[in-house]
Order: C-alpha cells, then sequence, then structure tokens
C-alpha cells in the first residue's frame, strides 16, 4: 500500500467509526485571576524548585555579572549583543550557517529567552534566540537571559504569546536537563544541559 | 557465609507464541523478589502522593481534567477534520507527511526515508507508538543502528526488555541491575552502582553516538491542527537533541495526538507532567512547526489499530489517554507486579484497556489483573473510566469466548444457585462443613487459593438466616 | 418506614453478627424491618467475573424479595454498589429502578436518610482506624477520596465521631485498596494476599487496636491476612460499634 491508499484507507476508518456525536470544542479560560502580582519572584522561586538558579548581579550591573560569571569557563558560545566584544574571553559567535555539532565542545551557552512563565518557571527558547537550536543543549551549562516585563502568569498566557505559532522550533526549558530513572533519584545533566542560570536584563535596544 | 550478590532482577511475563498471558505468573516472581518489590512499590506511590500534591495547588484542577476530556471527546470526534487541517498546516511549514496503516507500514516508511538520506544511525526519544510497531528489531533487518537517548529507555534497549512504564521505563529496576547492564554493554564500572555515576556513564558513553547519528527520530506528545506543530515532553532534553542535531528529523505520531489549537494544548502541558511526575511541567515541552533551516523534518501519522478503537462502543475514550501514567502509578496491582508482568506494550490498568483491541486472545486474562478499585479513573488527567472499561471488557471477553472455561461454567453454575432460594439454602451444609469454610464463590473454585496467604474466616456456628429464623421465626416477629 | 434488610451471602455465613447489629440499629431508629426469606445473593460475583448474563436470574429474585419496601438496607457497600451501579442484567422495569434508587448502605442510610445525630448506647474507647471499602468510597461516594481536588468529607468518620470514648487514627495510605476485590482474591490469590498484608501492616503501624469498616468483604480478606502476619488487630463491622456492642 502506498502512503496515499494509506491515508485515504485511515480517513474512511475514521469516518465509518467515529462516534455520531457532534460535541462543542470548550472555551479554556485563562485562569489567571490569581496571578501572582509580583510575577518575578513568582517565576523565580519556580525556577529555583525546578533545579535552575537566579543570576544574583551583587550590586553590579547585569552585564558586568555576566561577565563574571563566564570568565575563564573555557569556550563561551552565544549571539548575545552583552558579550560582544570582551577579548579577555573565549566566545565563540553563533552564526546561523554553523553545523549544530561544532558547539558540542561548548562549555557555556548563553541565550536570550523570549519570555519566562511564572507557574512553571520556564523559559520560551525559540530559534531565532538560539539561532542554532543545539546551542540550548550542547553545551555543558547554559545561561538565559530574560527581560523582568517579560513574564507571562501561566501556560494558558503562555500559549497565546505569538512565539509558539510564529516560529519553528519554540521550547518552554524548565530548569537543567534531568532524570530520575534510576530509582528515582534525581541528576541534573542526564543529556542536554548540566546547569541553568537565569539573569533578569531588560532587552537592548 | 559466602557473601550475597545483589539480588536478581525478576524478569517479566513468559510469552508463548499467541497463548494468553500469565500475568499473575510474573507477578508472582516480582512479588518474590523483595528489595525489588519495595523499591518498585515506594517509588511510584511517591509519585502518586508527588501528583497529589500538584492537584492541591491548582486550585482549578478537577476544571483542567473536565476540559482535558471535553476537547479530547470533541477532537475524537472530529478527527478527520482536525488531521486535514494539520496535514495542510504541516506542509505549508515545509514538513513531510507520511501516512502508514500498520506498525510494518510505519517502520517500512521509516527504512525508506533513511534509506533516501543514506542514514545509517538513527538517534531517537523515547516513543511508546515506536513500542507498538517493534520499531527497532525492524530497523535492525534493515541494517540501521538505533540509540535511545532517553536514560530509562536506553537502559532497557541495552538490556534488552521493553519498558515496564510509559514514563519511567526502567523504574522496576533497582540501581544493581544498571550496574550489571552498563558493566556488560557500556563498560562501567560493575562494582560501582552509584546513581550519579551510571547516569555520567551513560551520558559520556550516549554523546559521541548523538554527534556522530545521521539521523534522529521523536515521538509526539501532542500535535496541534491549528499550527501543524508537533510538541514533545521530556525532562533530558533528550527529544531537542535528536531533533536538531543531524539534519533529518523523523517524527512518529499516533492519529490520536491531535488536538485543535494551542489554547488546547496549555491544559494538556498543564496536566501531563503534574499527572505523570508531580512536577509543574517536563525540563522541555518542545514544539517542532517546521524543519530548520537546511534539514529536512518528516511526520510520519500512524493508525495501528485506533481506528478500530474508535468504533468500540465502549472503549472508544481510551483514546484520549495521553500516556501519563498516573493509573500505573496509583494501582495496587501494577505497584506489586512489575509492569513487564502484563506482557504487552502498555501495562497497567490502561494496558488492559487498550491491549485486548491489540489481540484479544492473547491479552483476554489482562482485564482481571485488576481489583477494579476505581482509583485509576481518579487519577485520570483526561477522565477516562479505566475501572469501568476493565469490568466491560471483562463482559466483552467472557461473551465472546476468552475466558477459562471453567471459570464460566462455574459462574453460571454460581448463577443457577444464587438465582434458587431452596438450592442456595440446601448447599449450605447445617454443620461446620468444608464448605462452610469458605466463601461463597470459592465454593466451586477447584484452585482452593485462599489460604496460601491468609487465614480462613472463623466459622460461626450458625448463619445470620438460621439466626433470624430461630428468634425471630418466617414472619419476623421477635421470640 | 419499611425497610426490607438484605444480608449479603459471605455475611450470611460468616459474620452472622453484622446482619444481627444492623437489623437491631435500625430498629433502634424506628424501622420497621423485615427480612425477605427468600434472599440470596445481589449478582455481583458474576458481573464482577464478567459473566454479566449469568446474573440475570440472581438480580431478578432479589427484585422479587425487595420491590415492596421503602428502602432496602445492606451492611456492605460492594453489594450495594453493584445493585445501584451496575445491576442491569436483568430488564430495567419500574420495580427494578426502585429497588436501585432505593437500596442504601447502612452508613449513608443513617446519615443522608435517618440523619441520626447520635448513638447514645454506644462506646467504644479504642484507637480505631477505618477501612472504607472502593466501592463504597468511589462508587458510593460515602466519603472524599485523596485522588480528588474536592471538600473533605466522610459519613462514616461522621458517624464514629458520635461513638463515645472512639479514638480514630490514620494509616499512611487511606485510599489504598487492600485487594480483595471479589473474585480477584481467589483468581489472583498472589497479588490480592500481597495487598491484604501491606494493607494489615500499614494498619498494625498506625497504632490502631481495632480496624473497622461498613464492609465485612474486604475485613475478612485483611483479617485473614493479619492474622497470617501474626499481627494483633481486631476487625469490627462498623454496624457493631454503633450499635453499642461492648469489647
Amino acid at each position: 500500500m502506498s502512503s496515499t491508499d494509506s491515508r485515504a484507507a485511515i480517513f474512511a476508518a475514521i469516518r465509518a467509526n467515529r462516534p455520531n456525536i457532534q460535541p462543542p470544542l470548550p472555551e479554556v479560560p485563562l485562569f489567571d485571576e490569581k496571578a501572582p502580582s509580583d510575577l518575578v519572584t513568582a517565576f523565580s522561586e519556580m525556577l529555583v524548585k525546578m533545579g535552575g538558579k537566579v543570576l544574583d548581579p551583587q550590586g553590579q550591573d547585569p552585564v558586568s555579572a555576566l561577565r563574571a560569571a563566564v570568565a575563564g569557563q573555557g569556550i563561551i558560545a552565544t549571539c548575545v549583543p552583552e558579550l560582544h566584544g570582551d577579548a579577555s574571553l573565549q566566545i565563540r559567535q553563533i552564526l546561523p550557517e554553523m553545523d549544530p555539532h561544532s558547539l558540542a565542545d561548548v562549555e557555556i551557552g548563553v541565550v536570550r529567552a523570549a519570555f519566562g512563565v511564572a507557574e512553571t518557571g520556564s523559559l520560551c527558547l525559540t530559534d531565532d534566540g538560539l539561532i542554532v537550536n543545539t546551542s540550548g543543549y550542547l553545551p555543558q551549562h547554559l545561561i538565559v537571559l530574560l527581560d523582568p516585563s517579560q513574564i507571562v502568569a501561566n501556560l494558558h498566557n503562555a500559549y497565546r504569546r505569538p512565539e509558539l505559532s510564529t516560529h519553528r522550533y519554540a521550547v518552554f526549558q524548565t530548569g537543567p536537563s534531568a532524570t530520575a530513572d534510576i530509582e528515582g533519584v534525581l541528576i541534573h545533566g542526564a543529556q542536554g544541559v548540566r546547569s541553568l542560570r537565569v539573569l533578569f536584563c531588560p532587552k537592548q535596544g | 557465609m559466602p557473601a550475597r550478590g545483589p539480588e536478581p532482577q525478576p524478569r517479566g511475563a513468559i510469552i508463548r507464541g499467541n497463548r494468553p498471558i500469565d500475568q499473575q505468573e510474573a507477578a508472582r516472581r516480582f512479588m518474590d523478589a523483595p528489595e525489588h518489590l519495595a523499591m518498585h512499590d515506594q517509588r511510584l506511590w511517591d509519585l502518586r502522593k508527588k501528583r497529589d500534591g500538584q492537584k492541591e495547588i491548582i486550585e482549578e484542577w478537577e476544571d483542567l481534567r473536565q476540559l482535558a476530556s471535553d476537547i479530547k471527546t470533541h477532537t475524537l470526534t472530529h478527527l478527520d477534520t482536525y488531521l486535514e487541517q494539520f496535514e495542510k498546516n504541516a506542509i505549508a511549514n515545509g514538513v513531510r507527511i507520511h501516512w502508514a496503516k500498520d506498525a510494518a507500514e510505519h517502520n517500512s516508511i521509516v527504512a525508506g526515508i533513511l534509506r533516501s538520506k543514506n542514514a545509517r544511525s538513527l538517534i531517537k526519544s523515547k516513543s511508546m507508538l515506536t513500542e507498538e510497531c517493534g520499531f527497532r528489531e525492524a530497523m535492525a533487518h534493515e541494517g540501521i543502528t538505533v540509540v535511545e537517548t532517553d536514560l530509562g529507555e536506553r537502559i532497557q534497549q541495552l538490556d534488552n526488555e521493553n519498558p515496564s512504564h510509559v514514563v519511567v521505563p526502567a523504574v522496576h529496576k533497582l540501581r544493581t541491575d544498571v550496574a550489571e547492564v552498563f558493566a556488560k554493554t557500556i563498560g562501567s564500572d560493575p562494582n560501582n552502582s552509584d546513581v550519579s555515576y551510571l547516569t555520567e556513564q551513560q551520558r559520556e558513553h550516549t554523546r559521541p553516538l548523538i554527534l556522530k547519528a545521521d539521523a534522529g527520530m521523536t515521538g509526539c506528545n501532542f500535535a496541534v491542527a491549528e499550527t501543524g506543530s508537533v510538541v514533545v515532553c521530556t525532562n533530558e532534553g533528550n527529544a531537542d537533541l535528536s531533533a536538531n542535531t543531524t539534519g533529518l528529523h523523523i517524527v512518529s505520531m499516533g492519529i490520536e495526538k491531535i488536538i485543535p489549537n494551542l489554547n488546547s494544548l496549555a491544559v494538556f502541558v498543564r496536566m501531563l507532567s503534574r499527572s505523570a511526575l508531580g512536577s509543574p511541567i517536563t525540563q522541555y515541552t518542545s514544539h517542532f512547526r517546521g524543519p530548520r533551516r537546511g534539514a529536512e523534518m518528516h511526520i510520519v501519522i500512524v493508525d495501528n489499530g485506533r481506528t478500530d478503537r474508535l468504533g468500540l462502543e465502549k472503549f472508544w475514550t481510551s483514546l484520549k489517554c495521553i500516556r501519563c501514567g498516573a493509573c500505573m502509578n496509583t494501582c495496587p496491582v501494577f505497584r506489586r507486579s512489575g509492569g513487564l508482568s502484563y506482557g504487552a506494550t502498555y501495562a497497567g490498568p490502561i494496558g488492559l484497556i487498550i491491549d485486548p483491541t491489540f489481540n484479544r486472545h492473547k491479552y483476554s486474562t489482562l482485564p482481571f489483573s485488576s481489583t477494579m478499585n476505581g482509583s485509576c479513573t481518579n487519577v485520570c488527567p483526561v477522565k477516562i473510566n479505566i475501572h469501568e472499561q476493565i469490568a466491560d471488557w471483562r463482559q466483552v471477553l467472557a461473551e465472546n469466548h476468552e475466558i477459562p472455561a471453567f471459570k464460566k461454567s462455574m459462574m453460571k453454575a454460581a448463577g443457577a444457585l444464587l438465582a434458587s432460594p431452596k438450592l442456595y439454602r440446601a448447599s449450605l451444609p447445617m454443620a461446620d462443613s468444608a464448605l462452610r469454610h469458605l466463601p461463597r464463590f470459592v465454593l466451586y473454585n477447584r484452585l482452593n487459593t485462599w489460604t496460601r496467604g491468609r487465614e480462613m474466616p472463623h466459622v460461626p456456628k450458625e448463619t445470620f438466616h438460621q439466626w433470624y429464623k430461630r428468634t425471630r421465626g418466617v414472619d419476623g416477629k421477635k421470640k | 418506614m419499611r425497610v426490607g434488610l438484605f444480608v449479603p451471602c459471605y455475611v450470611d455465613a460468616f459474620h452472622p453478627e453484622v446482619g444481627q447489629a444492623t437489623l437491631e440499629l435500625l430498629e433502634r431508629f424506628g424501622c420497621e424491618v423485615e427480612y425477605p426469606f427468600d434472599q440470596t445473593c445481589c449478582g455481583q460475583p458474576m458481573t464482577n467475573s464478567g459473566c454479566h448474563k449469568e446474573s440475570k436470574a440472581t438480580e431478578e429474585l432479589f427484585v422479587r424479595n425487595f420491590k415492596d419496601y421503602d428502602y432496602i438496607v445492606a451492611p456492605s457497600g460492594s453489594c450495594v454498589n453493584h445493585i445501584r451501579n451496575n445491576f442491569d442484567a436483568v430488564a430495567q422495569t419500574d420495580d427494578v429502578k426502585h429497588v436501585r434508587a432505593r437500596t442504601y448502605e447502612l452508613v449513608e442510610f443513617l446519615h443522608d436518610v435517618l440523619k441520626v445525630d447520635g448513638f447514645p448506647w454506644a462506646e467504644f474507647p479504642h484507637k480505631v482506624t477505618l477501612h472504607n471499602n472502593c466501592n463504597a468510597l468511589r462508587g458510593l461516594n460515602i466519603a472524599s477520596m485523596t485522588e480528588l481536588r474536592a471538600e473533605k468529607f466522610s459519613k462514616p468518620r461522621d458517624l464514629l465521631g458520635m461513638v463515645k470514648g472512639l479514638e480514630l487514627v490514620d494509616i499512611t495510605r487511606p485510599d489504598e485498596c487492600c485487594g480483595f476485590g471479589g473474585t480477584f482474591s481467589v483468581f489472583e490469590e498472589a497479588t490480592s494476599a500481597r495487598m491484604g498484608q501491606d494493607k494489615a501492616r500499614d494498619q498494625a503501624k498506625s497504632g490502631a487496636e481495632y480496624v473497622t469498616s461498613s464492609d465485612s468483604s474486604c475485613m475478612m480478606h485483611q483479617e485473614g491476612c493479619a492474622k497470617r502476619l501474626g499481627l494483633p488487630t481486631k476487625y469490627i463491622h462498623i454496624s457493631q460499634i454503633l450499635n453499642g456492642e461492648r469489647v
């Protein structure tokens, strides 16, 4: 059977067998009447619960704090302008034409999230922000810049953002890679990044 | 005394061709391994408790369950419309769509795509559909190397075993079992069963395989008709690695994974990991809407019995299942017998109602491996009436001669006896005869098993009936 | 109020004292109770095994026995659940509908129909843990369930709370099925016994001297498991406590 025949056969079977009722598609409310007023704090608390960390600038401006965090840490892959032009760092600029494998030796990836979700502590990373998608997964560690004004209350709000219907690839990343597949013991860094830090940093320009 | 090695892992049900699975036999072996039993029961009960914790945090929990169920009802009754919409949008996004009627066609389509790209090695994330399709075995015949990238699934692959649970595939194994498997297969230290060590060994061993793979494959948790995107949920980030590292991403998707739109998706993403693991969301919830620049993305949309199931009046709602495994975690039978005791792709309560649709004879015994206590139904995020469907399956199987003849004749005899007060009373001896020692339904049971793990109930001198007659008389007036 | 007393087969044979306590208790509250002599069973064992058709004649007999009562009361949640929710091997005549709607499990009858506000004759100065039969819990909703997000309530706890001296203690997995499961207890004996033993251990660990339940079938199984394990826990039907039985 060719795939076209199978398509026809599947649709015929669906039409023959589908239950003969016509219930409507329910409206999904936003469920955000009781959303916390301080989304940054709510987001940060959930991020920590999910194994992530907030990168505290400790009095410095966020960009200096970021530079301090990556200094001397090996190869840093990034496409964010915040790290441009610092010759003291081993920066590898992520470019669209790069082979995804070329990020395998990277110690820290630095990327910017499109937005955050307070309910779950998730970061929305898109192909635009990652430039090369593997920049979110092949580095050993990830630092994500997040504009504190870009945090939505919950997933219902998140799915109403334009990113999910416009980008070819978007991920809600929540903390680092994790597994509990052996006896339920939680280990970070199963296949993806071993750690994830978030730096609140308004988007420039 | 000689040093005792770690407790060996009990293996799953013995498969004898098309003969009905003896779940109880495998369960007994699992329960005879106390360390495995204790860890398995405790681990899954922990997941259930974490799930309960999430339910308490989310005020709209029961509303979300109802919404999830209603969205699935709507979608399944409009399945053709949404599949067409999905296909149209996915193609517009640059995705190639394939349709497979069954497992064999799925496997042959994937093999064809791989051949056309000269791909010999495939990295993949966990997918229950590919388990259904016997995918790895089929690829081995094609000379294609498949590497599972989910830790639990990888352990199972290296041990030549099926996943025992839809979310935590190696939950029936102790760390010592994993150390043994890894020592044999990836050369780790056989005496080191530290969980961090084992996880790291696997990461280090798999990473080069990921980097040199020719193609990547993922399953699909949800397919969004409105956007033409597929959504994959993992905690390890392995689906993203599998999809994004090579130039070819193949998605294996069952027709029932379709949902109408992103607003619907929000409901399911909020429920999935909370129900499965008691975490608010999986670490990675990935939305693939189209191929990367310079790469290819294919989606194979598979029926494999689903349209048949859609036509089963009492059982079609089982297609709502989002594979969270909550019913397994809460099931007291599953927790004590291990997922492999079911001898089928889907274990536990959801398995009991899905497996017979694949093979009514082979899985005819499974719906009886349940106490029908109803906890599975209560934890189900899409409100499938699992325990009622288990009862309905028992009926279908009994009516189609798929229960043992002695059981059927026993129930016939019981039915006749219990319908006749005279015969029934006559069957109850006045004295302490052996018959009085067992509950009624056991009287006719030649497998007199009650006392293997339990004491018999105390036998009183007279039945209630006799007492009533003696003290009140047939007219009911106190003597 | 004419009440037909249904005494399930295993209560009749193994726990006649439960039938007696139920009868006396209902009479204490002024019910005119009769025990129809030709009763046997509700049909559940056959349906439970998938042999639903085989329960038809038994269901018909049940209806003949009980159709003329205002209420039918049984000290067993699983039988009542069968009658209320699964009793359809028989044609659904008006008599059948009447019987199905009017059959109550003892606790819910006391709680919802009689709305009792005390058991002045009852005193039970012991630590007790409550076991809710799964059918009574999830089929008849005699209490809130740990899986669902809902207001907490428990009809049996409400009643036991009216008994002088009784102290309720909790076990770690309160809603967990004990593994009786009707025919499951014999056909899947190993799993059933293991579940029962785990339940019995959990109950013993709670420090309870007594386990009580509105269902004798679960307790018959649990008691058998506890005895096999050598645990000291004692088992008593809720009707006996509420009827003022002293131990």
